[in-house]
């Protein structure tokens, strides 16, 4: 009994339940949308949403995985920037251009065996988003310039860039990265497309590879640093009282120009993953619009909390209902329900200090004390954590 | 001559949206609220707005001026009762600032996409308008030499509600009581309650008006530059806060960094037209590049004082004064 009464007061459980109330009010409040524009077939279509990657079977659940990769990298991404009290709203930018070079390396290079060539083009992904990053990360360090408008920017001068390089006409020549008449990049090289391994068993006819292994060994890597090195309660100090963390001999300049370049590698490491996945996977398709995947990880990494573990439930959870809105088509629905269902729970997860208030209101009263303590600490975190934004 | 003319009107078509909707964001930042959300209420001002216009064209009600200026209303209140959510979410729930304006984010565009594809009958999501908005010229204001070339020929009313909300925005924040106590809940909101400046309620006005300025921004930004919404606003409302922040939260300097914007905006698209820029040969997505990139550079001099309000971001508790 105490043991239990010990997990209920744990702040990570408490901060795991406030997510999920977080996201059952945002499934009612999207119901509630469904039964307004069309009631006849709500509780069908609500269900379909609910099965999610179910409805396909194996293979359902194979492609939840696939579409889980990229966000939850770039949920990695943001959450890893946020823990160090940076806004890196520039993951769509740093994605891109790691899928660039992934795909580059994987065409150009093709005379690489095997496992090395896509390992080569993951690696080079990793660099390319971590070099896009370093540019607000110094531009934040040593010329105050507020990280969150310098990413927009990056977004925006990565995108051109991306979509300039492949278009050159130096890059033309075979075998040629833009496929013209599909306005797509071309297919990688079979040597640069990331294994299926025992997945191929599991899921049979998806396309998920060992990026969601990667993706997962990853998360786990960086929940390790965070939490259990130096390197990452340095990282961390800087995000929480960057004051504090000067006086105890830490710099600040050089945190942050890590923590963004980190965050980069991550973002560019998703595009990677993604557009190395062979034929049936994604292609990268030249158009003036911003990669959705960047964006996609601010909701990942805040219904995750932030915390790389969370992370990947987060985005597990995010394609599983992405997955189950496209199997509503068959219905008279919009896709874009499931996104009106995501804004709802992000909202609802801002909340997250009152749903506490209410778990804990719920637990015992002689547990009462030491809530208003966690309560406490977590919004004094949460102030200090703004402190630095408030200087941007 | 006539280069510099059109090089000018088509400025306006960049420099005006950005300049309202940096300036709403102005107001919400300097009451302490950080609002990312202006991209959303953009949407959502730009979406009920051509809704509303799209309807009375085909239902044949009425047109021209007054049917932009009935739309300019419909933007400012579907902004503001959008931007209420943020609000209450930043003010009254304590909530991170930065989760709930991306949670607003997320809903706008798939509300607009959702709603248009319900209420439309032809089920698409793109809500098509006639442009019978523009003026080719002014009556009198269009004849005077040079500048009624500049600012009074091919442009939109808009432009001019623009400019009106520069000065009252100016007015309003330093010559009055309201802005006095505006800007001082962004700068030290527990001296402010001291004196008996009720922090919550002036923070829900700055998020208002923000909401308000973001929502007619949403629709200045597509009558000019399109003949349909299609759910975005083309990522104006982040940019809208890059000129914020670049105009230092001071409404001067707001409106010459939109304008420093806009003609960055204005090279990169219509370059082909001058035939000094097109004679380079320079591809065009260099071109799509260098609004950002001189932005960029600019922030790189401008951002070593930062002078953002100092209680930007911060959740006001009374009990904690």
């Amino acid at each position: 009994m105490d043991k239990l009464r010990r997990i209920l007061r744990s702040t990570g459980f408490v901060n795991a339940s406030s997510s999920v109330l977080a996201i059952l009010v945002g499934l009612v409040f999207g119901f509630v949308i469904m039964l307004i524009s069309n009631p006849a077939q709500a509780i069908q279509g609500f269900g379909i949403i609910l099965k999610g990657g179910f409805s396909g079977g194996a293979r359902g659940i194979g492609q939840t995985l696939y579409y889980a990769i990229p966000i939850i990298m770039t949920g990695l991404s943001v959450g890893f920037a946020f823990k160090t009290g940076l806004f890196n709203i520039g993951a769509s930018g740093q994605f891109t251009v790691g899928a660039f070079t992934a795909i580059f390396i994987g065409i150009k290079l093709n005379s690489l065996p095997a496992p090395l060539h896509w390992i080569i083009a993951l690696l080079g992904a990793m660099l390319a988003g971590g070099l896009w990053a370093l540019i607000p990360g110094l531009f934040k360090a040593y010329l105050n310039v507020n990280e969150v408008i310098s990413s927009i920017m990056m977004n925006y001068i990565g995108l051109f860039a991306v979509n300039y390089a492949i278009k050159h006409p130096a890059l033309k020549t075979a075998p040629t990265i833009f496929d013209t008449t599909m306005n797509l990049t071309s297919n990688t090289a079979p040597t640069s497309i990331l294994p299926k391994s025992f997945l191929s068993y599991l899921f049979p006819g998806s396309t998920v590879n060992i990026g969601i292994i990667i993706a997962i060994l990853i998360a786990v890597f960086m929940y390790f640093v965070l939490n259990k090195t130096t390197f990452g309660y340095e990282l961390k100090a800087c995000g929480y009282n960057k004051h504090a963390s000067q006086y105890a001999g830490i710099s600040e300049k050089r945190s942050i120009v890590l923590s963004m370049v980190i965050a980069g590698a991550l973002s560019g490491l998703g595009g990677g993953l993604v557009y190395l996945s062979g034929p049936n996977g994604r292609r990268y398709k030249v158009l003036d619009l911003l990669l959705a995947d960047g964006f996609a990880g601010i909701p990942v990494a805040l219904l995750g909390l932030n915390n790389p573990l969370g992370i990947i439930f987060a985005g597990i959870f995010i394609a599983f209902i992405t997955i189950g809105g496209e199997y509503l088509q068959s219905l008279d629905f919009v896709v874009e329900i499931i996104d009106i269902i995501t804004a709802a729970i992000i909202f609802f997860s801002a909340f997250a200090l009152v749903f506490r208030g209410f778990i804990q209101k719920m637990l015992k009263a002689e547990e009462l004390a030491v809530s208003l303590d966690d309560n406490h600490s977590s919004l004094r975190r949460q102030n200090s954590g703004k402190e630095t934004g408030g200087e941007k | 001559m006539g280069t510099i003319y059109f090089l000018v009107q088509q400025m306006m078509t960049f420099s005006i949206p950005l300049l309202i909707v940096a300036l709403g964001g102005l107001f919400s930042e300097r009451s302490g609220v950080v609002n990312i959300a202006l991209e959303g209420i953009m949407i959502i001002g730009g979406f009920s707005s051509i809704l509303f216009i799209n309807f009375m064209q085909k239902m044949g009600v009425f047109d021209g001026q007054l049917l932009l200026i009935c739309a300019v209303l419909i933007a400012v209140i579907s902004g503001g009762a959008f931007s209420l959510l943020h609000a209450y979410a930043a003010i009254n729930m304590n909530a991170d600032q930065t989760i709930s304006g991306t949670a607003l984010n997320t809903f706008a565009p798939a509300f607009a996409i959702y709603g248009a594809r319900m209420i439309q009958p032809s089920n698409v999501q793109q809500i098509t308008f006639n442009n019978t908005f523009r003026i080719a010229s002014v009556p009198l204001l269009g004849d005077i030499p040079i500048i009624g070339n500049l600012l009074f020929k091919q442009a939109y009313i808009t432009t001019y509600i623009g400019f009106a909300i520069l000065i009252a925005a100016t007015i309003l924040l330093y010559k009055t009581r309201f802005g006095l106590r505006l800007r001082a809940c962004g700068e030290h909101p527990q001296a402010a309650d001291s004196v008996g400046v009720n922090v919550y309620k002036m923070r829900y006005f700055g998020v208002l008006i923000s909401g308000m300025l973001a929502g007619l921004g949403g629709l200045v930004f597509v009558v000019p530059t399109s003949t349909n919404f299609n759910a975005t606003v083309a990522g104006y409302g982040f940019l809208g806060i890059a000129v914020l922040i670049f105009g230092q939260w001071k409404p001067i300097r707001i409106f010459i960094a939109s304008l420093f914007f806009g003609l960055m905006k204005t090279i990169s698209s219509s370059y082909s037209g001058i035939s000094l820029l097109l004679q380079l040969g320079i591809n065009s997505y260099i071109y799509k590049m260098v609004p950002y990139i001189a932005t960029l550079i600019v922030l790189a001099f401008t951002s070593k004082r930062s002078q953002a309000p100092r209680a930007l971001g911060q959740p006001y508790d009374h009990g904690g004064r």
